[in-house]
């Protein structure tokens, strides 16, 4: 088992003959990913990778039966991107694009809540079922099936802790990378949830960063709903206040969203934390020994 | 992206929210001749710098005369003011606001940000204007008002007067209150401010609401789409190598320290300076090149670090994944023999061809260290920065 995406997930790509889309596209393809087409509008009934190209994702999914959707398209058009997505009526949409100014995600975001439609992301490189289903911008080299789910907010971050697991010989259930954006669809209370009802998964692996208080509220849900073993990793513990760093969401902003503040909060949740990057595989591996 | 404030006035003035008469000046002479249009007893001279507590740093002043407020002007023209936002260094001042003095009766606090947590737009208000707002939240949160607004239809009218019968503003001061708040959240949306801070908004002895202050930063994301803000970056108030580094595309914050750092990825690093310090070193920046890595942005990110004079090492750590190291090794090697690079340099790499490009780096005769992993190479390039601090 694994979460949100597995073998039989049928996904298709917008922006699918752009340059990110199409180097991306064939990537998911050489995985195994089940890419059933794509969307460009004005080039609908061309091919592409080998694939279907339609006008409109409702289009493609009347055609394909899809029920996933991955976004390729540049910032300015990706909220557009999202709501066309949902609209269309796909269970899981996956937002791979970075810099969606804030107040357009806002807008989409309270259209699509509570919605039959799923987003991870923006701004996120993904999720991966490894050796069934990856979607998104990974090196799906660096994973290995098995048991611990593993949720973040960064992207080389996560690669990092993945490559430190496998090299373990510990492998993943499923790995989301949620987004370094203020506000994204997928939380990480939403993929403690979905890690803690999926019984494929033995443990948890969560990488947070300054900024916000998510990391917070997913810890307060641990400590009273999960049994697994979790371990857990805050990026930006000598980051100076009132900066950005990188990502949008990564700012420490009124005293709020401390790295010191989110171990408070998940050493009192029972999670097992982790202060050096180098330490997430082996510490989890302990965890599991234990 | 930050404005100054008599920026963030003249954009707020296109909403129609009320604002003291005023004008900036660069120069005493400009100062001067501002203070004499505006024919009040009461003018107030303003340093225009991005950080707060300008006040308490002397850089604001007020003169009952043109000629006093012109030297106040020439006297604040050119001086370092620190505040506790600007850090010890302070900044040296160059543009100045002259305004009105208003008969102030209340001071109150008004902000438009976005809750991240609600994913909404959320108007504060506060009767402790004036004061420091975190020091308010901490210390009486429940002074603070607050009405979340719904993005499709913006801040209602019923809003806005809950908001003002909360501040205890009388029945027609309310009157006023009322487009005021909505002139200010629309202000916010529509220029894709990530934050709005009108600190205080003053009730005059008349009865009118003004905004004293304001402060305005814009979603960095959204800039594409307003060209009139854009222009009004101001380069004097940033750090030259962030300016540089922003011209390359690459995220770059100055910190403190004496190890370079070149990461792939914001959180990674992060991650990275966490491990420096660890280490027992001291990052020096925090620079994510991009997830790419190319060969050209590593050069460019060469170029930032040895600006840095504070840099005593570099630590190269880069999660390639779908990047292939050969070509990201041949990259570095490249842009360090191009620059002459002096500095020592510790590498650390994952991803495709990993051996091909550790032999690379080796090879190249530059003396550069390669790591095993993240700890090692933080350990080796915080003993070459010359060990702990």
């Amino acid at each position: 088992m694994s979460v949100l995406v597995d073998q039989n997930s049928r996904v298709i790509v917008q922006g699918f003959t752009g340059r990110e889309g199409s180097f991306h596209a064939s990537q998911m393809i050489e995985y195994g990913t089940k890419v059933v087409g794509g969307v460009t509008p004005g080039k609908g009934g061309t091919q592409h990778l080998e694939q279907p190209v339609f006008n409109t994702v409702a289009d493609a999914v009347k055609a394909t039966s899809a029920d996933v959707s991955i976004i390729f398209v540049p910032p300015p058009f990706a909220a557009d991107a999202i709501l066309e997505a949902a609209d269309a009526g796909l269970p899981l949409v996956v937002c791979i694009t970075e810099g969606i100014p804030a107040v357009d995600m806002m807008r989409v975001w309270n259209v699509i809540r509570g919605g039959r439609t799923r987003l991870i992301g923006p701004n996120c490189p993904g999720i991966i079922s490894p050796g069934k289903c990856k979607l998104g911008i990974m090196p799906g080299r660096i994973h290995k099936q098995g048991h611990v789910g593993v949720v973040s907010r960064s992207g080389t971050l996560t690669y990092e802790a993945v490559g430190q697991l496998t090299h373990l010989g510990i492998g993943q259930s499923t790995c989301i990378g949620i987004g370094g954006d203020p506000i994204i669809g997928t939380s990480f209370l939403d993929s403690i949830q979905f890690f803690n009802a999926d019984p494929d998964t033995h443990a948890i692996v969560m990488i947070g960063e300054i900024g916000g208080n998510a990391e917070e509220i997913a810890a307060a849900y641990i400590k009273d709903h999960v049994k697994k073993p979790v371990v857990g990793f805050i990026a930006g513990q000598t980051a100076p206040p009132g900066r950005r760093m990188g990502h949008a969401g990564a700012i420490i902003s009124g005293g709020q969203g401390t790295a010191k503040d989110k171990y408070a909060a998940m050493a009192a949740a029972g999670i097992t934390t982790v202060q050096s990057p180098a330490d997430i595989g082996a510490t989890l591996a302990k965890r599991l020994k234990s | 992206m930050k404005i100054h404030e008599y920026q963030a006035k003249a954009i707020l003035a296109r909403y129609c929210v009320p604002t003291p008469r005023g004008e900036v000046a660069f120069t005493k002479e400009e100062a001067r001749a501002v203070a004499d249009r505006l024919h009040s007893p009461v003018v107030v001279v303003k340093a225009q710098i991005h950080a707060g507590g300008r006040g308490k740093g002397g850089g604001v002043k007020l003169a009952r005369s043109v000629d006093q407020a012109a030297d106040l002007a020439g006297h604040i023209l050119g001086m370092k003011l620190v505040t506790h936002q600007t850090g010890p260094e302070g900044r040296i001042v160059k543009r100045l606001l002259i305004e009105e003095g208003l008969d102030i009766k209340r001071e109150l606090y008004l902000s438009v940000l976005l809750d991240r947590a609600a994913a909404l737009p959320v108007f504060m208000a506060s009767a402790a204007g004036g004061m420091e707002i975190e020091e308010v939240a901490k210390n009486t949160p429940e002074a603070i008002l607050r009405e979340h607004v719904n993005p499709a239809v913006g801040l209602q009218a019923y809003q806005a007067r809950k908001l003002a019968f909360g501040l205890g503003l009388a029945a027609e001061s309310v009157t006023l209150a009322v487009p005021f708040f909505q002139a200010l959240y629309r202000a916010s949306i529509e220029t894709d401010a990530t934050l709005l801070e009108i600190n205080p908004c003053v009730v005059t002895g008349d009865g009118r609401l003004v905004a004293l202050d304001a402060k305005m930063t814009f979603d960095d994301n959204a800039l594409y789409r307003h060209k009139e803000i854009r222009e009004l970056r101001d380069l004097d108030e940033e750090d030259p190598l962030e300016i540089a580094a922003s011209k390359y595309g690459l995220n770059y914050i100055k910190l403190d320290g004496t190890v370079g750092c070149m990461v792939n990825g914001a959180g990674l690093a992060m991650a990275t300076m966490d491990i420096i310090k660890l280490s027992g070193g001291a990052p020096a920046n925090f620079l994510d090149v991009g997830g790419g890595a190319s060969a050209e942005q590593i050069k460019n990110a060469f170029k930032i670090l040895i600006s840095d004079s504070s840099v005593r090492a570099v630590f190269i750590n880069i999660f390639g994944g779908i990047l292939r190291c050969d070509v990201l090794a041949t990259g570095v090697v490249e842009a360090a023999r191009e620059l002459s690079l002096k500095l020592p340099v510790v590498v650390r790499m994952e991803g495709t061809n990993v051996e091909q490009g550790k032999d690379i780096i080796q090879r190249s005769g530059l003396g550069f260290a390669v790591a095993e992993g993240m700890k090692d190479g933080a350990e080796k390039v915080v003993k070459n920065a010359g060990g702990a601090r």
